[in-house]
C-alpha cells in the first residue's frame, strides 16, 4: 500500500473520533508545550547572561591576584595582594598582542552632588579602561592621559550616579565630592544595564587610578588588572603572554604554580551559563516526564482502539490486507497523532513563551533545532507507544476478528 | 480450466487441549465457472469451516484445494491475503461495512490493498460496482444512513469491485426480512446471469431454493449434492409479492 493512502486512512480514522483523538493528543500537546516553554525560558536566561558578559567587552582579559599557596594550603583567589602598578607597566611595555591595559582600584564611598548624596563604587582606572570596556560617554568625555599622570581630581559618572546626583541636569562641568574631596565631572557614561550577576553596572564613578591612590585609598596593591586585545582571536595568545610576563616578574620557578589568575570573557560566560544549563536541563527533564505520560496515553487509547475495531481489522484482513498493512495502519495512526499533538504543542509552546515573556519581562529564546526535535520526538513517542498495540492488531486471525462482537 | 473450486478430501481438525474436533472429514467438491451454489447444513455440520477454507481465511489440515487454477493449501499468510484480495469477494451476514465511512470508500477498500497494480482508478471501479447493485444515488451515504438491504448491496458491490473469480456469501440474508431477502437473492441471480460464480452458505431452504445447485453438509461431510429442482426466480417472486400487496 502506498504511504499516502496509509496516511489518508489514518487521518480519516482520527477524524472519525475527534474527541478521543484530542484527548489522546492532550498529553503530548501539554508535554511538548511544557518542554518548549521551559527550554525557551532557560535559553533566554543564558542568552541574557551571554549578552551581559559581552557587554563588558568581548576581548577583555581579567587578571586577579591569588591562587597563592601557603605551605600547600590554597588561599583562593585574591588572597594575596600581589598585583602592582609595575605589573601593569610591564604588560603595557612588553606584551605584543595586548593593546590596552589598566589597573582597577575599587572602593566604596559616599558621593555628594548637587541634589544629594549616593553611596557607590569608585573605580580608579587608566584611560585604557574606556577602550577595554568599550564604554562610550553620553555627555562630556573620558578623562585624558594627562589627567592620570598629573593626578587631577576629575570624575566620570555612571548613568545611575548621574541621575541620582544631578536629576534632569547635565553634570558635566559641575562638581561632586568624594569622601569630602571635590572632583570635577568631565563626562557621563552611556548606560550598560545589569551585569551578569544582576548588579547595576551604571552605578559607578570612574576616576584616575593615580588620584585614587593619592587621595582616597593610599594602598599600593591592585585587586584587578584589565587588558584587551585588538581582536577576539588574539585573546588566548595575550593570556599566555601575560602569564609569562607575570611569572617572570615574580621569579616563579618552573614548578611553582601561578599566584595570579588570568581569565577571559568566555571563562566567565561559561561559569555563569553553567548554572542556568543545569536549571534548563532540570526543567526539560520535568517536562519530558509529561511527554512520557502523553505517550502512555497514546498507547492506552490505541489498545482500546484495537479492541474496539477488531471487526474492522477482520474486514480488512478478509478483503486482502496483510498483517503488515494492519500494523502499518495502526502505527501510522499513532505517529500521526504524535506528530499532530507535537505540532499543536509546539504552537501552544511558542504562544506560551511569548506570553510568559510579555508578562514577566523574561527573555525567551525558541531555537529552531528544539522545535524540530520536539516534533520529531513526539513522532517517535507515537512509534514507540503505538508499536505494541499495532502488533496486537496485526496478529489477529481474520476469522476470529470477524466473529468478534 | 473451467473449475473455480476443486477440493480433494479436504480435512480440518481443530485441536483443543487433548480433544480433537473433526470439523471436516474429507470434502470433495468441484464448482465450475458460472455456478450459483448453496451450501446448506445445520450448525456444527461443518459448513462454516468449509466456507472459511474456501475463502482462504484458514488452512486445511489435509487435502488439496485449488482455487481458480491455483493450489491454495499450504500457502503462507501473506499469499493467502493476496489470493483473498485478487480472487475472492466476501459478503457477510452482518454486512461488515466500516462504520462512519461512505459507501464509495467501503467499496474502494479492497482496491487499496491491491498489489497487482492493475486497478488504476479505484474511485471509478467502486462507482461502477455501486451502480451495478443499484446504489448509484447513495455513493456518499454512510452505513448508518442506509437500510439493511442497501447495506448488503454495498457489501456485494465491495465483493464485486475486484472482479473476483468467486463471490462467497456467508448467510447473506440472515439479518434481513423476507422482502429484502428476495431482493438480495434477485441481485445474486442477476449477477450470476452475468457470469459471476457465487457460493452462498445458508441454513434456510427458502434461500437455497434460488440457487442452481445445493450442497448439503452433515458431520463434516457432503451428504447431498444435486441441482435444484423447481428453482425459484427471485425477480418473479418480487412481482408476485408486489401484486399481492397491491391487491
Amino acid at each position: 500500500m502506498k504511504t499516502t493512502i496509509l496516511v489518508r486512512i489514518a487521518t480519516q480514522s482520527i477524524l472519525k473520533n475527534k474527541m478521543r483523538a484530542a484527548l489522546t493528543m492532550l498529553g503530548i500537546i501539554i508535554g511538548v508545550a511544557a518542554v518548549i516553554v521551559m527550554v525557551a525560558v532557560g535559553f533566554g536566561a543564558r542568552s541574557r547572561i551571554r549578552a551581559q558578559i559581552n557587554n563588558l567587552g568581548t576581548n577583555m582579559i581579567v587578571i586577579t591576584p591569588g591562587a597563592a599557596q601557603a605551605a600547600g594550603v590554597s588561599q583562593g583567589a585574591q588572597a594575596f595582594p600581589n598585583l602592582s602598578l609595575d605589573d601593569v607597566q610591564k604588560i603595557r611595555d612588553e606584551a605584543q598582542v595586548v593593546t590596552a591595559v589598566t589597573p582597577v582600584i575599587v572602593s566604596r564611598a559616599q558621593v555628594i552632588g548637587e541634589a544629594g548624596n549616593w553611596r557607590t563604587m569608585i573605580n580608579g582606572v587608566d584611560t585604557d579602561y574606556q577602550v577595554i570596556r568599550d564604554w562610550q560617554t553620553s555627555s562630556g568625555a573620558f578623562f585624558a592621559p594627562e589627567d592620570v599622570t598629573s593626578m587631577r581630581k576629575v570624575a566620570v559618572l555612571g548613568k545611575t550616579v548621574a541621575d541620582q546626583l544631578f536629576p534632569g541636569t547635565d553634570p558635566v562641568g559641575q562638581e561632586v565630592q568624594i569622601r569630602n574631596v571635590p572632583f570635577d565631572v568631565v563626562g557621563v557614561l552611556a548606560p550598560k544595564g545589569q551585569t551578569a550577576s544582576g548588579s547595576d553596572s551604571d552605578d559607578v564613578v570612574l576616576i584616575p587610578h593615580t588620584t585614587m591612590k593619592a587621595v582616597l585609598s593610599g594602598r599600593s596593591f591592585l585587586p584587578q588588572i584589565l587588558a584587551s586585545t585588538a581582536s577576539e582571536g588574539d585573546v588566548p595568545a595575550a593570556q599566555d603572554e601575560i602569564r609569562v610576563l607575570l611569572r617572570e616578574s615574580r621569579r616563579l620557578g618552573e614548578n611553582d604554580p601561578d599566584d595570579f589568575t588570568v581569565r577571559n570573557q568566555n571563562d566567565l560566560a561559561e561559569a555563569a551559563e553553567g548554572s542556568t544549563k543545569v536549571m534548563t536541563l532540570l526543567l526539560a527533564a520535568i517536562a519530558s516526564i509529561s511527554l512520557l505520560v502523553g505517550g502512555i496515553g497514546i498507547m492506552n487509547i490505541m489498545l482500546v482502539s484495537v479492541t474496539e475495531r477488531t471487526r474492522e481489522i477482520g474486514i480488512r484482513l478478509a478483503i486482502g490486507a496483510r498483517g503488515s498493512d494492519v500494523l502499518t495502519q495502526f502505527l501510522v495512526e499513532s505517529i500521526v497523532m504524535g506528530v499532530l499533538g507535537g505540532l499543536i504543542g509546539l504552537a501552544l509552546g511558542i504562544i506560551g513563551s511569548k506570553l510568559l515573556g510579555h508578562f514577566t519581562g523574561w527573555e525567551t529564546v525558541i531555537s529552531p533545532v528544539l522545535m524540530l526535535v520536539a516534533v520529531m520526538f513526539s513522532g517517535a513517542v507515537g512509534v514507540f507507544f503505538g508499536y505494541y498495540p499495532a502488533r496486537k492488531a496485526a496478529a489477529l486471525h481474520p476469522i476470529e476478528a470477524l466473529r468478534y462482537e | 480450466m473451467t473449475n473455480v473450486i476443486h477440493t480433494e478430501s479436504l480435512t480440518k481438525t481443530y485441536v483443543s487441549g487433548t480433544n480433537e474436533v473433526h470439523a471436516l472429514r474429507g470434502v470433495d467438491l468441484t464448482i465450475g465457472r458460472g455456478e450459483l451454489v448453496a451450501i446448506m447444513g445445520t450448525s456444527g455440520s461443518g459448513k462454516s469451516t468449509l466456507m472459511n477454507l474456501l475463502g482462504c481465511l484458514d488452512s486445511p489440515t489435509a487435502g488439496s484445494y485449488e482455487l481458480d487454477g491455483v493450489r491454495v493449501d499450504g500457502l503462507g499468510k501473506n499469499e493467502l491475503a493476496a489470493i483473498r484480495n485478487q480472487k475472492l469477494g466476501f459478503v457477510f451476514q452482518g454486512f461488515n461495512l466500516l462504520p462512519r465511512t461512505t459507501a464509495l470508500e467501503n467499496v474502494e477498500l479492497p482496491l487499496l490493498y491491491d498489489r497487482s497494480g492493475k486497478k488504476v482508478d479505484p474511485r471509478a471501479l467502486a462507482t461502477a460496482a455501486l451502480q451495478r447493485v443499484g446504489l448509484a444515488e447513495r455513493l456518499d451515504h454512510q452505513p448508518s444512513e442506509l437500510s439493511g438491504g442497501q447495506q448488503q448491496r454495498v457489501a456485494i458491490a465491495r465483493a464485486l469491485v475486484t472482479s473476483p473469480a468467486l463471490v462467497l456469501a456467508d448467510e447473506p440474508t440472515g439479518n434481513l426480512d423476507t422482502r429484502t431477502t428476495i431482493e438480495v437473492m434477485a441481485l445474486f441471480q442477476e449477477l450470476n446471469e452475468e457470469g459471476v460464480t457465487i457460493v452462498i452458505v445458508t441454513h434456510e431452504p427458502e434461500v437455497a431454493a434460488y440457487a442452481k445447485r445445493v450442497v448439503e453438509m452433515r458431520d463434516g461431510r457432503i451428504v447431498r449434492d444435486e441441482p435444484v429442482r423447481n428453482r425459484r426466480d427471485a425477480a418473479r417472486d418480487l412481482e408476485t409479492a408486489d401484486e399481492r400487496s397491491a391487491a
